[in-house]
């Protein structure tokens, strides 16, 4: 389950005054194993503090402390509950159970149940032309006070669908788990540039279009050839358009089973495409 | 960087929700910075922490001069930004454990 609100217990290692260093392999297993299962840890040694804020709520602390006794600490503000765990002798999974331990039923994140998949955006490349607003089925897009395109739903982009980033014509649109680039968020070179527009064309072909369609639907339903125009068509060429990506590897094919009805794909693209001109109204930019 | 600068903070991501950062890469960089003497954060996935707008990020952005071990930095700036907690043009230098060796990373994490 996903939990937007609980941050990982954060853990300080201790090394400093009145504790005895772990040995550097250790130190390494111990580190590594408590970040693999989701917790922030600190590094601290007597060459002084990391410097961050300790703006958590609580701290657990583990050292390897003068007879093996770990000291009652307490914070001045009185803000921060701190605990402390001598881990004298402990291997390294004996450490994890313990942090594991203090976390007890608090949630959190965990690595291997759970990707953090969203695009994120690279506004010195966006230009806010919405085409991914428009493009999203998912309502992962939205528009900020200031008319600007954010990223304002993450939680329901569907994981390892990087679809908009391959309708964006600036490869402004990243996704970090990605592992090719430039989606990945390599730097863009211009053979990238050039691909991506090719793609943008195959895009609009369903994307852009599929909204042209819409707005012309009402006077497509009186023309004799309203069939090659209907919004019917439109939609089956965006879902052959999402079956190719999903063939070439670009969508997995569970983003083509949790498509929207299509109804609902007519609904959101009317919203998506007037919240996109909206803002692009305001912004003074032609539609 | 004059010698009256204060020290960079270093900043360690692993990256442990997604395999895209190699192993052998992100395991060396942190057994380097554990070998160092000095003190450091580490965090499981800044993207994680960018996916719920932890507020950590804008204590990190808040803190420089800062080193970051982690990702392109194109991707480490936006998530950053996207998490309303926007890095310093000045101060930030961001090692990409991506691309990049473990030595590279490492010596420029540690560099004086």
């Amino acid at each position: 389950m996903i939990t937007h609100t609980a941050r990982p217990l954060r853990v300080v290692l201790y090394e400093g005054t009145g504790a005895i260093a772990l040995s550097a392999p250790a130190r390494a297993q111990v580190l590594a194993a408590l970040l693999d299962k989701g917790y922030a840890v600190t590094r601290a040694t007597a060459q002084g503090s990391t410097g961050f804020p300790h703006d958590d709520r609580s701290l657990l602390v583990l050292g390897q402390f003068q007879n093996q006794q770990a000291p009652d600490l307490e914070d001045a503000t009185g803000k921060v509950t701190i605990e402390a765990r001598d881990i004298t002798g402990l291997e390294t999974l004996d450490i994890v159970s313990l942090v594991e331990k203090a976390r007890g039923n608090k949630p959190m994140n965990q690595p291997g149940t759970w990707k953090p998949w969203f695009p994120v955006i690279d506004y010195s490349r966006c230009t806010n032309c919405m085409q991914c607003l428009s493009f999203c089925l998912f309502d992962v897009y939205g528009v900020s006070k200031d008319g600007k395109i954010q990223v304002q739903n993450n939680d329901n982009c569907k994981t390892n669908c990087p679809a908009c980033s391959r309708v964006c014509p600036e490869v402004a649109i990243m996704f970090p788990k990605h592992q090719a680039g430039p989606i990945n968020g390599e730097v863009v070179n211009e053979e990238d540039l050039r691909r991506e527009k090719m793609k943008v064309d195959i895009s609009s072909l369903l994307g852009g279009d599929i909204y042209a369609r819409l707005r012309d639907r009402s006077e497509a339903a009186k023309s004799r050839f309203s069939k090659e125009r209907s919004a019917d068509k439109a939609l089956e060429e965006r879902k052959k358009c999402l079956t190719k990506m999903a063939q070439d590897g670009f969508i997995p094919a569970e983003v083509l089973a949790s498509l929207p009805s299509p109804d609902e794909i007519m609904r959101k693209a009317e919203e998506a495409q007037a919240r996109a001109q909206a803002a692009l109204s305001a912004n003074g930019t032609p539609a | 960087m004059s010698d009256s600068s204060p020290s960079p903070k270093l900043l360690y991501c692993r990256c442990a929700y997604a395999q895209v950062v190699p192993q052998s890469v992100k395991d060396g960089v942190l057994a380097k910075l554990c070998d160092s003497g000095t003190s450091f954060e580490s965090v499981a996935d800044l993207c994680e922490m960018a996916a719920h707008r932890d507020e950590r990020l804008k204590a990190f952005a808040n803190t420089t001069p800062i080193r970051i071990a982690a990702c392109f930095p194109r991707v480490v700036r936006g998530l950053f930004r996207q998490a309303e907690s926007p890095l310093p043009e000045d101060g930030v230098e961001i090692l990409n454990m991506r691309v990049q060796s473990i030595d590279e990373v490492s010596e420029g994490m540690l560099k004086a």
